[in-house]
């Protein structure tokens, strides 16, 4: 079983379909005995960074979620839920993130050129920077996955498994051990992220 | 890169795709879950599902579409029609739309467009214009192109990205249904406007309309449509690979 868990950020049902629809029984859930019992666990996340990890902070859960990592049970962190992994952010000020990953997310107006809109929303293309990623095992380089983020890690290459050309090469999906995240929406990239989260319930199994 | 988007638009009354569509393969399509899935399967970036029903039975059985369409289409929903409050904007969330469209709502009330970025991010928050020319000035149109406004539009738009819109729909009620090609001199001078993405809406009856479009203004990002998709005048896969032949980056 996926838990995916909820601690009152975004809306998870798109997420909880879609592993429904590869077959995958998951549960959306704010109870750390069930994420404790799970096969696998997903970070999900929308909105602002200091917003969210505070509300993670204050449900507990950053524990039931740094405990997931330890254990070395498969652990993905999508959109802001993969920023979280990492040591800190500097979105409106500088916040604290859970630390499993080392890097940081820094605002992508540093690193693209002016005229480039902010946020990055569409559709764009994987380049891999590590082709053995387990996430890749049903996708191809080049397919293209739906981004929405202005703010990117940096400071990642110990984990960068794939970027994003938007200007400059924004990370797009990362991977250490069992900790993965997607910055981009698996559950609204069609086939491809379909296939993405097939690979990640494969690993492991 | 980032590929420029095309986005069908389903208009749904009654639970119901208006008009009806026909397609070689699939026959009559009524229906808004089969269609969505069958846009998705082939090529479209997003969909667009708006809202035309009056009767409160009619929006029941819309979020029963929404739910059911997002438990099985993958790809970014957006949801217009009949959104006046922050409620509205909660109601079509919670069934799964990832991006909410204010139209005659946020003309209604000026503050819906800050209040629901300020709740959802103004990602998830996109304002529709219907725009028509009057003795020469771009006017807002409103109740679903009948009712002029008074309101210049290129204002309107810059003062509701200022409060948070986060996406703008330019509908040019002049091209709208002519089919001779996108509005390119109003949809420049909105580009000009603003930083946010920019989807062109109204006149498109051909590939070329698309092509055209995306080579002649860089900064609209996706081009709209309904009934030329709905009668397979355009099919997707088919504008997709001319945009790729035109060095149009198009997801494919």
């Amino acid at each position: 079983m996926v838990a995916i868990v909820d601690y009152g950020v975004g809306n998870l049902f798109s997420l909880k379909s879609s592993f429904a629809a590869i077959g995958q029984d998951a549960e959306v859930t704010s109870d750390a005995a069930v994420i404790r019992n799970a096969d696998r666990v997903i970070l999900p996340g929308v909105g602002a960074f200091a917003d969210a990890a505070r509300k993670l902070r204050e449900s507990g859960l950053d524990e039931t979620v740094r405990e997931t990592a330890a254990s070395g049970k498969p652990l993905m962190g999508i959109c802001l839920g993969m920023q979280m992994l990492f040591e800190r952010s500097l979105e409106y000020g500088e916040h604290q993130g859970l630390g499993l990953l080392r890097g940081e997310i820094r605002p992508i107006a540093e690193r693209i050129p002016a005229g480039l809109k902010i946020p990055q929303m569409g559709w764009n293309a994987l380049k891999f920077t590590r082709k053995d990623c387990p996430l890749f095992r049903h996708i191809r380089e080049g397919d293209y996955v739906y981004f929405v983020h202005s703010y990117s890690a940096v400071g990642c290459e110990e984990s960068l498994a794939a970027v994003a050309e938007y200007g400059a090469d924004l990370t797009a999906c990362v991977w250490k051990d069992n900790v993965s995240g997607c910055q981009f929406h698996p559950e609204k990239s069609g086939t491809v992220g379909l296939a993405i989260l097939r690979a990640f319930c494969e690993v492991g199994a | 890169m980032i590929t420029k988007r095309i986005i069908p638009c389903l208009d749904v009354k009654d639970g119901r795709v208006v008009k009806g569509v026909n397609f070689e393969k699939l026959g009559d399509v009524a229906s808004p879950v089969d269609l969505a899935r069958y846009y998705s399967e082939n090529g479209a970036d997003e969909l667009v599902f708006y809202d035309i029903t009056a009767s409160a039975e009619g929006r029941a059985l819309f979020t029963d579409i929404l739910t059911e369409t997002a438990r099985t289409v993958f790809i970014p929903l957006t949801v217009g029609g009949g959104i006046n409050t922050t409620a509205d904007f909660d109601r079509v969330l919670k069934c799964g739309a990832d991006k909410v469209s204010v139209n005659s709502g946020a003309i209604r009330d000026p503050s819906l467009v800050g209040k629901a970025a300020k709740l959802y991010g103004d990602q998830c928050v996109v304002l529709s214009v219907d725009v028509k020319r009057v003795d020469g000035v771009l006017r807002v149109y409103a109740k679903g192109g009948r009712e002029n406004t008074g309101m210049e539009a290129i204002e309107w738009i810059r003062r509701c990205v200022g409060e948070g819109a986060g996406e703008v729909v330019v509908n040019s009620i002049d091209t709208d249904g002519v089919k001779q090609g996108f509005d390119l001199e109003m949809l420049e001078k909105v580009c000009e406007a603003v930083q946010v993405p920019v989807i062109a809406s109204g006149g498109a009856g051909k590939i070329e309309d698309f092509i055209t479009l995306f080579n002649a203004l860089p900064g609209v990002d996706a081009g709209l449509a309904a009934s030329i998709f709905h009668f397979g005048e355009v099919r997707i896969s088919d504008l997709k690979k001319e945009m790729q032949k035109n060095g149009i980056p198009a997801r494919y």
